[in-house]
């Protein structure tokens, strides 16, 4: 097993609702791993209990085959598990840069920091820009980031995310709601970045954009995993077909193309 | 504090400016420093001190809450817990002890850490919460520790404990407690200007922000959340000791004063939440203006009347408190002024302005916030 990070037969619940049962999905090492599936089927289930922000009611999540099951998730930060989430989650109040700077503490944190030095020496700061720049909104670096746009804070969320130098990104619908040249924009930071060694898992209801982009593509549906493989193999695969498009009762659950 | 420290917003377009704010801002708050350290010199009649005294522990006060419930938005309805803990602390030591004079002042540390301490296990139950169950939870520690004081036997019950004479020039009784209430206050302060600007401030406010997204960044938000109320409760215990001696007396409703908990959260919102300047000068508003009112009509109820309509304005008109208000009106303002002025000089020599978010604009710590 040289999968950088493993879930193995997770079952979680919530109530009566099986979100995910008996659910294995495995990334490997340098790779784009897409997962998809209807809505409900249990996507961000299975990213809130990778990064710590949900209990497993059985199974368990490995990385670089440690056993990280239901690690806190600054815990699972710190062992390089980077996210962001599917309704983009920033820091309205900070500035652009001071965003950047709350996670940048993890960076050389094999000397000990005085709590009360200034935030962000200027290693920091060079590295954030840096990261800014990569995607491309340095220029608003001293704003509020509460003033970007929405694209712009998915942007962000990826930046920030970046900053600690995560071994594998779970990018939680890094395409919904942005306008097509910023979706390109986003694939060509991915994968640039991948090609740079970084390992990427992304949740993504935009077909052109996982098929497009990943390596290997597991599919999702009532908590379990009913294919996995090359998108073109996914691509015509009849179970994926039945799943993720629906045949009757499923209209509401259409990707948005 | 001044006009000259609410200004003092980072001006890109030209960077001598920044420099001048500076020198500008130091000035204002040493000129400052220099009135309020020479204010009983000038001001000698004890009614007039006593409300000093007053303003200025509340001036830390409210400063000391701020730094736990402006940065990290967990608005602490419970900070009376601390006060009562600190003037107990001194009054039962006094008393037990038999200290007598000077001796007492020596006991403020012991409150200090007291109070500290008290925060650990009221923190670790309170802080698992959040918004306003958090609120709810402090207000219920609140009760229980008055009730605690009622119902003790070494905490007086209902009589509480009383300071020990202090035999004092009555001219100048005031005096010790005004310097050392200025000290706390300027302490408190600094403090919290550094932390605002440190890496725990910015691990606060990103609390404040987003919790769990601080948490998926690495954040270890317990331990931050629970440092930043013991330092909260470190400085509010040492006032509660001070205000004790000031007083010479503490009961259960005086030590444990729920008023105490609404003044604080209402100083801090009216100056400006998790600003550094806001909750002093909501402190150097209020206090005076309650003080007066209850000299005035000596009926304590209107001034209560008076505080809560200003509350309700301040929440309907200011909700976000003047500093911050201020700061931005003049922010914008300035921006339009500079961009006048680049538009005109960038006519006249044909260059155009220095975009903005150039790397010399970057380095700047925090942007506007940073300023208040």
């Amino acid at each position: 097993m040289s999968a950088l990070l493993r879930a193995e037969q997770i079952s979680k619940a919530f109530g009566g609702v099986q979100a995910l049962s008996d659910c294995t999905v495995e990334v490997e090492r340098g790779s784009i791993t897409g997962l998809i599936g209807p809505n409900g089927s249990g996507k961000t289930t299975l990213f809130n209990i990778i990064t710590g922000y949900e209990h497993v009611d059985t199974g368990d999540v490995y990385a670089d085959d440690r056993k990280i099951t239901n690690a806190r998730p600054e815990r699972a930060f710190a062992l390089g598990i980077g996210r962001t989430f599917q309704l983009t989650r920033i820091f309205p109040r900070l500035t652009v840069m001071e965003n950047m700077l709350v996670a940048s503490q993890h960076r050389g944190s094999g000397r000990w920091h005085s709590p009360l030095a200034r935030a962000g020496g200027p290693a920091d700061r060079r590295r954030a820009m840096e990261l800014l720049e990569f995607t491309g909104i340095a220029g608003h670096a001293t704003a509020l980031a509460d003033t970007l746009s929405y694209g712009q804070r998915k942007l962000l969320e990826l930046s920030y995310v970046l900053v600690a130098d995560p071994a594998i990104v779970l990018l939680d619908e890094p395409a919904g709601g942005v306008n097509p040249s910023l979706i390109q924009h986003i694939a060509a930071k991915i994968r640039e970045l991948n090609a740079r060694g970084t390992t990427f898992l992304i949740v993504e209801h935009n077909m052109d954009f996982v098929m497009g982009l990943c390596d290997r593509v597991t599919v999702l549906d009532y908590g379990t995993v009913v294919a996995s493989g090359p998108p073109e193999i996914i691509r015509s695969d009849p179970r994926v077909l039945d799943a993720y498009l629906g045949t009757t009762e499923e209209d509401d659950d259409e990707p948005a193309q | 504090m001044t006009p000259a420290s609410l200004m003092a917003g980072p001006d890109l377009a030209r960077p001598g400016r920044l420099q001048q704010a500076t020198a500008w801002r130091a000035g204002g708050v040493l000129a400052l420093l220099a009135a309020v350290a020479l204010f009983p010199l000038v001001f000698t009649n004890a009614l007039v001190t006593t409300i000093a005294v007053d303003t200025l522990i509340f001036v830390a006060a409210a400063a000391a809450w701020n730094i736990f419930s402006g940065y990290s938005g967990y608005i602490s309805l419970g900070h009376a817990v601390f006060f009562g803990c600190g003037a107990y602390t001194v009054g039962i030591g006094a008393r037990d002890w038999q200290l007598t004079g000077l001796s007492v002042f020596a006991l403020l540390p012991l409150a200090a850490v007291v109070a500290a301490v008290v925060a650990v296990p009221f923190g670790l139950v309170a802080l698992r919460v959040r918004r306003h169950t958090f609120v709810v939870v402090t207000i219920a520690v609140f009760f229980i520790f008055q009730l605690m004081a009622f119902n003790f036997s070494f905490t007086g019950g209902t009589t509480g404990v009383a300071a020990p004479f202090l035999v004092w020039n009555p001219g100048t009784y005031n005096d010790p407690f005004y310097y050392l209430a200025l000290a706390i206050g300027v302490a408190t302060i600094g403090l919290s200007w550094l932390i605002r600007g440190s890496r725990f401030g910015l691990q606060l406010r990103a609390i404040r922000d987003d919790e769990d997204r601080a948490r998926g960044l690495g954040v270890r938000t317990m331990r931050v959340k629970l440092a930043a109320f013991m330092i909260s409760a470190f400085v509010t215990g040492l006032l509660g000791g001070l205000w004790f001696y000031f007083i010479t007396q503490v009961l259960p409703q005086s030590g444990f004063d729920p008023a105490f908990d609404l003044s604080v959260a209402l100083m801090a919102f009216l100056g400006g939440l998790g600003t550094v300047s806001g909750p002093v000068l909501g402190a150097l508003v209020l206090v005076p203006a309650q003080q007066y009112l209850t000299e005035q009509f000596t009926n304590d109820y209107l001034s209560q009347i008076v505080l809560g309509t200003l509350f309700l304005g301040v929440i309907l008109l200011l909700p976000r408190g003047v500093i911050p208000t201020a700061s931005e009106k003049i922010t914008s303002w300035r921006a339009r002024r500079s961009g006048r002025l680049a538009g005109q000089a960038a006519a006249a020599t044909g260059l155009a302005a220095a975009p903005p978010g150039e790397p010399s604009a970057a380095a700047g710590p925090a942007g506007k916030e940073s300023a208040r």
